[in-house]
């Protein structure tokens, strides 16, 4: 009888330290969930607040003077445009062609293998790697020089895996039925997928292209070594210019005025945001629309 | 098949072939401009050669890869369990409706330029840890600029990797498993613990080497915050150079044997990433699916 209770006695104590156990980890759980929303708040809060209010029309329209300490950013955001265009338009053609290779014609084997295997070690390599490569590829090597397009070119290999990952999913989920109805009706496989594939998948493909290009407006390192950094409005591909990133970096790394690097980094971020918020909404209406 | 149709797969297999043609081109000029650096300063002399000057013409790169290993460690100390932490929360803690908010905050994170996060770190995490600095040893006079700073920024970068590869291989974790160990009689603190994070830790482990290769490849943020002085860091409060920093930094007014070491840099970077990303590759697909 003795014996029992105490036995009984330990289970309970056992299980209420259990139940306490349990309720720490979750409570910490919630704390560190908490903290991860909170430092995303506290970045945007801060970027924002700071720096919205200096987002005005001059600051928009007019061109920096005194390397950015004074004036707009006009001519940064031409630069921008131009280089995130350009890669964004080169990249485009050749990473859906890539994917439609993936999954309308490879039929398995060794060279996909390889291929896939590269395009994977492409996504990893890091931007400053690019940067390099771009310098002495493109700026040194092809003679371009610090330019548009030796920035876009160097931009467009970074991009690449994202357009062709995300086409490549959106081409998956169109029925095989579709694909074989076209085949019986005589269309010949080129007709097929120019008609019937990719029409089904424009909304996967333009969410690559949208992210590819957050990527690239957002993109520095890859830019430091190859677009040179001139704040004057590019003439032709072959000017040198400047992109948002890396206009902030520079205003921040030597700090050059408090309210033109905040109001940059808050443009930046409000334009890279708005983007990747609209690929992301592309991307569900597509899902559940099927 | 006409020669049309011909025509139009061939130039389609030359568009995917445009990655390999990349990785090549990237791997053999990077190459040809750094391997005369190594071959000039000796292989072991350069990688654990502990002086960079390039300026005396010293080029020993171990305090810049001691750099890049303290901030990546620092990064993952903190990164790790706060990104299992957020993945068990979106998993098993909340419901379809609060993970799908949550999971888009996340997204964000993602998605902000990393030299918006050396902006932030250098107007917000700097200034903080030169006053934590300060309470701990007032007389060093720390700027801020340190170990510590880099670490707690690269941490919330690498997050977004962490959580959602971690995420996907717990939701992947059969139902059967849960149930089982509730029938059982463990609780819930019990099962995520001893059943669904044992169970997923094949993607758990490749999400944490993803994000040890981003953090070690990430340049804008650590160059902004960690100070760049080429010495080994003797403590988190010290202010420190990556690989990749010094990349940034000096390719600017680099003469040209100086270029060439900063290219072998990239090498050796180079070669740590392709590493490191194969090896979760690797562990990804040994383990293939959650019930490893």
């Amino acid at each position: 009888m003795e014996l029992e209770t105490q036995k009984f006695g330990t289970k309970r104590s056992e299980s209420i330290r259990k139940q306490t156990k349990s309720k720490a980890f979750f409570g910490m759980i919630w704390v560190v969930a908490g903290i991860t929303l909170a430092v995303l708040f506290l970045i945007l809060g801060f970027v924002l607040v700071k720096g919205v209010p200096h987002i005005t029309w001059t600051f928009l329209s007019q061109e920096p003077e005194m390397l950015g300490a004074e004036g707009g950013i006009f001519s940064v955001i031409v630069g921008t445009v131009a280089v995130t265009a350009m890669a964004v338009v080169i990249a485009t053609p050749i990473g859906v062609a890539g994917a439609v290779y993936f999954n309308e014609y490879s039929k398995g084997g060794r060279v996909i293998k390889v291929i896939r295997f590269f395009t994977e070690v492409l996504a990893g390599i890091p931007s400053i790697i690019f940067g390099l490569f771009g310098f002495a590829f493109f700026v040194v090597y092809m003679n371009m020089g610090w330019s548009v397009l030796a920035g876009a070119l160097t931009l467009t290999l970074m991009i690449l895996p994202t357009i062709i990952r995300t086409t490549e999913e959106s081409l998956k989920t169109v029925p095989m039925s579709y694909r074989e109805g076209s085949l019986s009706l005589g269309a010949t496989k080129w007709y097929t997928i120019k008609k019937v594939v990719l029409p089904c998948c424009w909304g996967g493909i333009l969410t690559g292209v949208i992210l590819g290009l957050g990527r690239a407006i957002g993109e520095t390192a890859a830019l430091m070594f190859t677009i040179g950094g001139s704040l004057n409005i590019p003439t032709s591909v072959f000017s040198s210019t400047r992109t948002m990133a890396l206009h902030l970096y520079m205003l921040a790394s030597e700090g050059i005025s408090d309210e033109k690097t905040y109001a940059t980094a808050a443009l930046l971020i409000i334009i890279v945001l708005l983007i990747n918020t609209s690929a992301t909404r592309i991307g569900r209406k597509m899902t559940n629309g099927k | 098949m006409n020669t049309r149709e011909k025509a139009i797969e061939k130039l389609i297999f030359i568009c995917a072939a445009v990655s390999v043609a990349a990785v090549a081109l990237i791997t053999i000029f990077i190459f040809a401009q750094g391997m005369p650096a190594i071959q000039r300063v000796g292989l072991f002399r350069f990688v654990f050669g502990t002086t960079w000057s390039p300026t005396n013409g010293s080029y020993g790169i171990l305090p810049l890869i001691a750099g890049s290993m303290a901030v990546t460690l620092g990064a993952l100390v903190i990164g790790i369990p706060t990104g299992l932490g957020c993945a068990v929360f979106l998993s098993e803690v909340v419901t379809k409706r609060q993970a799908g908010f949550f999971r888009s905050a996340i997204e964000l994170l993602a998605g902000i330029p990393s030299v918006v996060y050396g902006f932030f770190g250098l107007a917000i995490i700097v200034p903080l840890v030169r006053g934590l600095a300060g309470a701990v040893a007032p007389d060093a006079g720390a700027t801020g600029l340190s170990v510590l700073s880099g670490a707690i920024i690269l941490a919330i970068m690498i997050l977004p990797t962490i959580v959602s590869i971690s995420v996907n291989s717990i939701e992947s974790v059969p139902n059967a498993y849960r149930e089982a160990s509730y029938a059982l009689g463990a609780d819930r603190r019990e099962t995520v613990t001893k059943v669904i994070l044992p169970a997923a830790r094949s993607g758990i482990f490749s999400s944490i080497i993803l994000g040890m290769g981003r953090a070690i490849g990430e340049t804008m943020a650590v160059l902004l915050i960690t100070g760049n002085v080429a010495v080994v860091p003797h403590s988190i409060f010290a202010p420190t150079a990556t690989m990749t920093g010094t990349i940034a930094m000096e390719m600017s007014y680099a003469a040209p044997d100086h270029q060439q070491a900063l290219f072998a840099i990239g090498i050796v970077l180079f070669v740590i990433i392709v590493i490191l990303n194969g090896f979760a590759q690797v562990v990804m697909r040994r383990f293939g699916g959650a019930a490893a």
